[in-house]
């Protein structure tokens, strides 16, 4: 099989994204959407689909579709209208899933991706409509029978279609993440992916380069990581490829990726193909969405990722990478920012190297999100502010910033205790140069005599003498004058 | 006798302490018990409930508190959610079925004070114009035994007729609540849509049911429907519009009140029929109202736009009696697909499987344009037709059915000539507007009904025509022979 991708094949991907809407009761009943309850203990008459009972949209849900509309300056539909897509299932109580159809409450928008090689992408975004979610069918630990668990039944999803604009896994991936983030700004899901409260369809085909038709396209469903993306995607290209070169043909189907034997395999095929028998939903009227609501939502617009990265990069001077880190998530932005807060704006590229890098390493050591950190913003200020004011060095900082991790201490607390303070009184150092020198003749008269990359070697061995915490700067240029002075006087 | 009485006059006896609900109740018990066996009209008869709601509106009138509907009696079609009673919807699919809560109409009544006696039998899931499809068996016409009672709500018709209580509320898709009002002799008013709240009804085509009530008289349904109607968040197409007090609207004057006479509805009318009609309207034209004929050219389309859309939404509504979670399931299943296939294939009756499956197809791929679509687009047709005409007239007025009660078994072998019965009411369900039948008449001894249809949300003006009709004719105060 292929295992890489051939240089005359292009790939084309398109995702259907499902993001579960941070709402507290479910689309079209009052049942709480809180994950991990009891089995059917979040399921009410309307979940049950008991005779009679009707759904009544909840107001919260259409108000997060429509901000996520407006954050991809999307065409927000004015009159949009539920549908029914019917299908017989015990998960699905009603015989049909209430979704939308013709008229989505999001049409086309677009999003902006970073690529590996700094290069900036748009994909196209075609629509985005509510929807109900299913309950869950549970095949396990049952003798003989199958348990329904309709928890979930009702829950409500924003599902994001995405135009087949994505050219590889790892773009795929990058578009994907971007969505992530964007859902989480707007906080309108939790991006839960262990929970399932973000997932993905991916729509995999494989072309020509070149070919102006599409090739035939298989869905791989359910996909709930972003590793799982990529190869599931990987994996898919290369059979397609596989496939074709072996004159074989594509056949249009919904496969599966299991991630244990990291392959997709096609779902059990239905006896008949499904007729999903679309049509508008008799029960709920057309939603009418107005100015006045379209405005309402719109105020409550948080600065938006792309936004953020680009003030990041003209405020701070930092490098539009840098930027893109730091805006990841609402989290990392505000933590950088109270950071940059407490230690002046001027300072702020030394914040950004250790939020992305030190605290970055600690946090996913301990596997804790930038909110639960042990070191607050304002402490890896204070932290930061002693290696301005030359009190230790950012080798010793490092130390510090460890104990402040483990200990929970300040930073002043721990220079002091431990003694770190860096040695800045220059007669001080001055003595331990002379000690040290006075220690390696041989070297000195080698230094002296034009072998002058020894300098680094008395740099060693004064940091030696004094545990590391001469003011390194000072160090270079007290020692260069007593070396230099030393040849002087012979 | 207390069954001769209005609501009016009920009302005013329990408030003057002259007889009390649980009496009252105990009249009613004892009619059912007497003359239901014959008629079939209820399925369900909740007597010792019905007494202890009686106690308790008695206990109401006892402290002061007056209403119009309080500690009166009444029966519901089956169809409707009554909490801790069974709700079989006429179907062995629902056989046994204790709904868990009260369907909104319900619980508004009963608020109000209404005693329920039982459930009404009816068309199985409201599907039939003659109760002839019901898993629990047909209902007798009260005027002749031979005759069905219309449908679907052909229980609630036979048991007002029958004066097994006050008044029953129904249902109206396509005309299950005027049909059978009309072939029993019951005044019978189907809101419009939006009117009542369609929460806790059990649904067959939701874009068309609505809810109502048959009574003895639009007097009667005025006091009922006031208490009905109003606007319920459960309800996303119940219309947040103000409920007027219908029974006091009731005497206003019908002097310049315009009526157009249905020139469609009078085409292959029987003459007999045809003649009631135009009688009525005099009647009406003496009362003040000017009668002109007008045409809707689009309405002879109204019975095949109905058999598509009806059965399309039935198709999907019907989908969640699937032998999971209540309802019927056959026995020892092999496997899900079995599970599906006997449970609804055993549970449904054939003129359920007949539209499920003609819903089924219509919606299908390939056939959505042609059937689904295009019965939407005529049904918007339809709807503009009435519109026009009521840019013309105040009400709409013509023939309920085409014919009086026909025999049990005359028709249910031939679907098409059965859809035919409801030609005259299915336009005001594709429309959304309201209807009143009244008898004007009888035909060899069979009740005849006129119908009147008004813009949406005239029943007050619609109650009022017929109420001046009823004060100046007797038909709705016949009785049938044997129920006197």
């Amino acid at each position: 099989m292929a295992t890489e991708v051939q240089l005359d094949w292009e790939v084309v991907v398109g995702l259907e994204i499902h993001a579960q809407l941070a709402t507290r009761s479910k689309i079209f009943s009052g049942s709480s959407t809180a994950y991990g309850s009891a089995p059917n203990t979040q399921a009410d008459l309307v979940d049950l689909a008991y005779p009679g009972v009707l759904p009544v949209l909840n107001a919260e849900a259409l108000r997060m579709a429509v901000k996520f509309g407006l954050a991809i300056d999307a065409q927000i539909a004015r009159r949009s209208v539920f549908a029914r897509k019917n299908y017989f299932y015990p998960d699905l109580p009603k015989g049909y899933q209430i979704s939308q159809y013709e008229q989505p409450v999001v049409g086309k928008g677009a999003i902006r991706i970073v690529l590996d090689d700094g290069a900036v992408k748009t994909v196209g975004v075609t629509r985005a409509h509510l929807e109900e979610d299913a309950g869950k069918s549970l095949h396990e630990g049952l003798a003989n029978a199958s348990g329904i668990d309709l928890n979930r039944a009702g829950t409500p999803l924003l599902e994001i279609v995405s135009e087949p604009d994505m050219r590889s896994a790892k773009e795929a991936v990058a578009y994907m993440k971007k969505i992530h983030t964007l859902v989480r700004y707007l906080e309108i899901c939790d991006g839960n992916m262990q929970e399932g409260s973000f997932r993905c369809d991916a729509n995999v085909s494989v072309r020509r380069r070149g070919a102006a038709a599409f090739g035939t396209r298989a869905e791989i469903k359910n996909l709930n990581s972003f590793r799982f993306v990529e190869k599931a995607i990987q994996y898919e290209v290369a059979r397609q490829i596989d496939v074709i070169e072996g004159g074989g043909k594509v056949v249009q189907e919904t496969r599966l990726y299991d991630s244990d034997k990291n392959e997709t395999r096609p779902m059990r095929s239905k006896e008949e193909a499904n007729d999903y028998r679309y049509f508008p939903d008799p029960d709920l009227l057309p939603v009418e969405i107005d100015e006045a609501l379209i405005a309402s939502v719109r105020a409550t617009l948080p600065e938006l990722p792309d936004e953020k990265a680009a003030r990041f990069a003209r405020d701070f001077g930092l490098s539009a990478y840098d930027a893109g880190v730091l805006s990841a998530s609402r989290e990392t932005g505000a933590y950088f920012e109270a950071a940059v807060a407490a230690l002046g704006q001027a300072h702020a590229k030394l914040a950004a190297n250790w939020v992305m890098g030190d605290l970055s390493g600690l946090l996913n050591r301990d596997g804790l999100e930038i909110g639960a950190s042990r070191v607050s913003p304002g402490a890896l200020a204070g932290l930061l502010a002693r290696i301005v004011d030359a009190t230790i060095s950012g080798k010793i900082a490092k130390e510090v910033f460890e104990s402040m991790w483990s200990e929970g201490k300040s930073a002043d607390a721990l220079i002091e205790e431990k003694g770190l303070k860096q040695i800045t009184d220059s007669s001080a150092i001055e003595g331990v140069i002379d000690a040290v020198i006075a220690a390696n003749p041989k070297q000195l008269a080698e230094y002296r005599s034009g072998k002058d990359k020894l300098f680094g070697f008395f740099v060693g061995q004064v940091q030696k003498a004094a545990s590391g915490k001469v003011n390194p700067a000072q160090l270079n240029e007290l020692l260069k004058a007593k070396l230099a002075a030393r040849a002087a006087d012979a | 006798m207390l069954h001769d009485l209005s609501i009016g006059e009920l009302a005013e006896r329990l408030a003057g302490r002259k007889v009390s609900s649980l009496e009252l109740t105990r009249h009613f018990l004892d009619r059912i018990e007497r003359l239901n066996p014959a008629l079939n009209a209820l399925v369900t008869v909740t007597a010792d409930a019905a007494l202890a709601s009686a106690r308790e509106a008695d206990r109401r009138l006892a402290a002061g508190e007056r209403g119009r509907l309080l500690g009166i009696p009444l029966i519901h079609k089956d169809i409707f959610c009554t909490d801790g009673v069974r709700t079989s919807c006429g179907s062995r699919m629902l056989e046994g079925f204790i709904a868990p809560y009260d369907a909104t109409i319900v619980a508004r009544l009963k608020a109000a004070g209404a005693v329920m006696l039982g459930k009404a039998n009816m068309d199985e899931f409201a599907m039939g114009s003659s109760n002839e499809t019901s898993f629990y068996g047909p209902v007798r016409n009260p005027w002749d035994p031979a005759k069905v009672p219309g449908g679907s709500s052909g229980g609630s018709a036979a048991a007002s007729a029958a004066r097994l209580a006050p008044y029953t509320t129904g249902t109206d898709t396509g005309g299950s609540i005027r049909q059978p009002a009309a072939l029993t002799g019951v005044t019978g008013v189907k809101p419009t849509y939006g009117r009542v709240s369609r929460y806790g009804m059990i649904a067959f085509a939701s874009s068309l049911d609505q809810a109502g009530v048959l009574a003895q008289s639009a007097a009667d349904a005025a006091a009922v429907l006031e208490v009905m109607a109003g606007f319920d968040p459960k309800d996303s197409t119940s219309v947040d519009v103000p409920v007027p007090d219908y029974p006091a609207l009731l005497e206003a004057p019908l002097e310049g009140l315009k009526i157009g006479l249905l020139r469609e509805f009078f085409d292959g009318l029987e003459a007999r029929n045809a003649r009631l009609i135009r009688d009525a309207l005099e009647v009406l034209t003496s009362l003040g109202a000017k009668t002109l004929e007008v045409s809707l050219p689009h309405l002879p389309m109204s019975v095949p736009t109905y058999y598509v859309v009806a059965p399309a939404e039935c198709s999907s509504n019907l989908s969640r009696f699937d032998g999971v979670r209540y309802g019927y399931r056959c026995k020892e299943p092999v496997d899900l697909t079995d599970l599906y296939e006997r449970s609804r294939g055993e549970g449904f009756g054939a003129e359920v499987k007949r539209r499920i499956m003609t819903g089924t197809y219509v919606l299908s791929a390939g056939y959505f344009d042609a059937y689904y679509l295009k019965a939407q687009k005529v049904r918007r047709l339809i709807t503009d037709d009435f519109r026009a005409a009521f840019e013309q007239v105040d009400l709409l007025a013509g023939p309920t059915t085409p014919t009086p009660a026909f025999a049990i078994g005359a028709k249910v072998d031939d679907p098409v000539t059965m859809y035919l019965n409801d030609i005259y009411t299915i336009g005001a369900n594709l429309a959304g507007l309201p209807g009143v039948s009244a008898p004007c008449g009888f035909v060899d001894g069979l009740p005849v009904g006129l119908q009147l249809i008004g813009p949406h949300f005239s029943e007050a003006k619609l109650l009022c025509a017929a109420h001046r009709f009823q004060r100046a004719t007797d038909w709705h105060t016949r009785r049938p022979p044997g129920y006197e």
